[in-house]
């Protein structure tokens, strides 16, 4: 904050200094209010065409009402996609902890011959072959392995995709644990994978918190593998579902649309301020693609 | 914690090499094998798989679907003499320096900087909004964007008293342009800012002092210091850009391939029109881009963490 520093020498400078603040408080007034909306107003929708009587594409204060949720709770199609992205976010977050703990402490405590080539490779790759360059073989591969239509093999994909970051991430954390409990651990006779689940793990629990979060929030919103990979509507998830929302007249539907977004939207988006605030972990959360 | 037992624990010989649990090699490999088969599986096999399936004429339907033939470099011949693939190389690369590099990178560095010098206050509302925009899944993105940019009940023509302009139709690049702006700006902001805080304020403040304006105190106070931000930011956000399949929800490509990108360019050959093998090819030249790029970032990665 730069507060009022006008030097009290002679008039000209101080005048010149006094536009000159004035200007740079115009500017940055201006500016922060331009940024706002165009952050703010597409979000207004969000907020308001839910809870209204008859909700529009254009923003505008509701005539309020609750019946919006009510279509929504209606349709079956609806609520059984919420339940999908919940299958799929779970079900991806579950391979990656399990799997990329155990990766990252095996290279964290042991020196396996080639190891950062490895971690900086894997990294590499996940970087590269991304889920729109590789749309291609994967569905061929999902084809061949007959896991077309399969919410298995759509978590295996995905996590597959987002294993790399997982264990690069994971592995500094492990790194900077400490380790006189592991030690202590293994005098009293505990075998690793006693001391894994036991001491490691509590120790890195903000990380691998960072980490839930972060491959819940890749899954929920991903469009692209379930849209390939998923044929029958019943078990795709919410992200791909919303498009199918048209009334009998071909026109979007917009009560159920509404109120639909809302739903999909809030459970991510509270676990992003929750683990940001407990955490802290700005910095990588950055990682969303 | 089970009370001491014979065990196997401390008869091995203890080295200090940081192995504290006494895992040894061969059970570190066992711990690592389920993620690297996962991750060969299903990221590293389908990349090398599109080198072969590039040379071949694969169809997703009719007789090249069963009996694909070899059809050498045909495909990237192809690719190279159609015009499709080059109006949907340039469309891209306007979308990435548009939205990536100059939308994202500096309206991020602008709000960043901008909020260095506002109340608290003022500052957690904006980075508020901007992450929003970053958080809410996609799909309802798009949406809004949809709603704000309609033709006959869209926020932006009451806004900008447009008439009926349709923005999606008439305007396809520019919107999803500036909807990946609006989407992908949080990160910059982010990176940014804490770039910024890593600026001694006590340089700043002397440079003041010698009466620097704002503009050369950018120049050689701040920027030497987020010089290395900088390159990383835009190599990430590249790459993410280059890679984002988003803006299919918005225009489809369309209309007329106008904000047809190679994402949606692939899409649409590969699983709309059926030609597996041209898409392949395509996906490859995507994947050398993306190589690139992210070679240069793990590089500079490799420098600042030695």
């Amino acid at each position: 904050m730069t507060a009022v520093q006008g030097s009290t020498s002679t008039a000209g400078p101080e005048s010149r200094q006094m536009l000159r603040h004035f200007l740079g408080l115009m500017g940055k007034s201006v500016f922060t209010a331009l940024v706002l909306a165009f952050f703010v107003i597409p979000v207004l929708w969000l907020v308001f065409a839910p809870f209204d009587a008859h909700p529009g594409l254009n923003v505008k204060l509701p005539e309020f009402t609750f019946n919006n949720f009510k279509v929504l709770l209606d349709n079956p199609t609806a609520i059984a996609s919420l339940g999908n992205s919940l299958i799929l976010a779970l079900g991806s977050m579950v391979v990656v902890l399990v799997l990329g703990s155990l990766a990252s402490y095996s290279l964290s405590r042991v020196k396996i011959p080639g190891r950062d080539l490895l971690l900086y490779t894997l990294l590499l790759l996940s970087s590269i072959i991304t889920g729109t360059a590789a749309m291609v073989p994967t569905f061929l591969l999902m084809v061949k392995l007959g896991l077309i239509d399969s919410q298995f093999g759509v978590i295996l994909v995905l996590s597959g995709g987002i294993l790399p970051t997982v264990i690069f991430i994971l592995k500094d954390f492990m790194d900077s644990t400490p380790k006189s409990y592991e030690e202590s651990a293994r005098l009293y006779g505990a075998k690793p994978l006693r001391i894994l689940w036991d001491v490691v793990i509590p120790l890195a629990r903000p990380g691998l918190a960072t980490i839930a979060v972060w491959a819940v929030v890749q899954v929920w919103g991903n469009f692209l593998v379930p849209y390939i990979l998923l044929r029958s509507p019943s078990k795709s998830p919410a992200a791909v579902v919303m498009y199918t929302f048209y009334t009998e007249g071909g026109q979007p539907n917009l009560a159920l649309i509404s109120a639909f977004s809302l739903l999909f939207s809030i459970p991510v988006v509270a676990m992003y301020f929750f683990v940001n605030r407990r955490y802290g972990f700005r910095f990588h959360g950055g990682i969303k693609s | 914690m089970p009370a001491p037992a014979a065990g196997t624990g401390p008869s091995r010989a203890v080295v200090d090499d940081g192995d504290v649990a006494g895992l040894g090699k061969a059970r570190a490999m066992a711990f690592l094998a389920p993620a690297l088969l996962l991750v060969s599986l299903f990221l590293v096999f389908p990349a090398l798989w599109t080198l072969y399936l590039g040379l071949t004429n694969y169809r997703l339907s009719g007789s090249a679907a069963k009996n694909p033939q070899f059809v050498g470099v045909d495909n990237y011949i192809n690719a190279l003499s159609d015009d499709r693939f080059f109006n949907s190389l340039g469309l891209t690369l306007i979308f990435v320096f548009g939205s990536a590099v100059i939308g994202q990178s500096a309206l991020g560095f602008a709000i960043a900087w901008t909020m260095t010098r506002v109340r608290k206050s003022v500052r957690a509302v904006v980075e508020f909004f901007v992450l929003l925009a970053w958080i809410i899944p996609s799909s309802v993105t798009t949406f809004l964007w949809y709603a704000m940019l309609d033709r006959s009940n869209g926020t932006l023509n009451a806004m900008l008293s447009t008439g009926n302009t349709a923005w999606l139709l008439d305007y396809p690049l520019q919107s999803i342009i500036v909807f990946n702006t609006w989407v992908g700006t949080a990160f910059s902001m982010l990176l940014f800012s804490s770039a910024l805080a890593s600026v001694p304020p006590s340089q700043l403040e002397s440079a003041r002092m010698v009466g620097a304006g704002a503009w050369a105190q950018f120049r050689d106070v701040v920027f030497p210091h987020i010089r290395g931000h900088v390159l990383t930011n835009t190599l990430l956000i590249t790459l993410w850009t280059f890679n984002t399949f988003t803006p299919y929800l918005l225009t489809a490509g369309g209309p007329d391939d106008r904000s047809n990108i190679l994402p949606i360019f692939i899409y649409r050959l590969a699983l709309n029109d059926g030609a597996l093998g041209q898409g392949s090819a395509i996906s490859l030249i995507m994947i050398i881009i993306n190589l690139v790029i992210a070679t240069v970032y793990l590089r500079l990665l490799k420098e600042r963490k030695a």
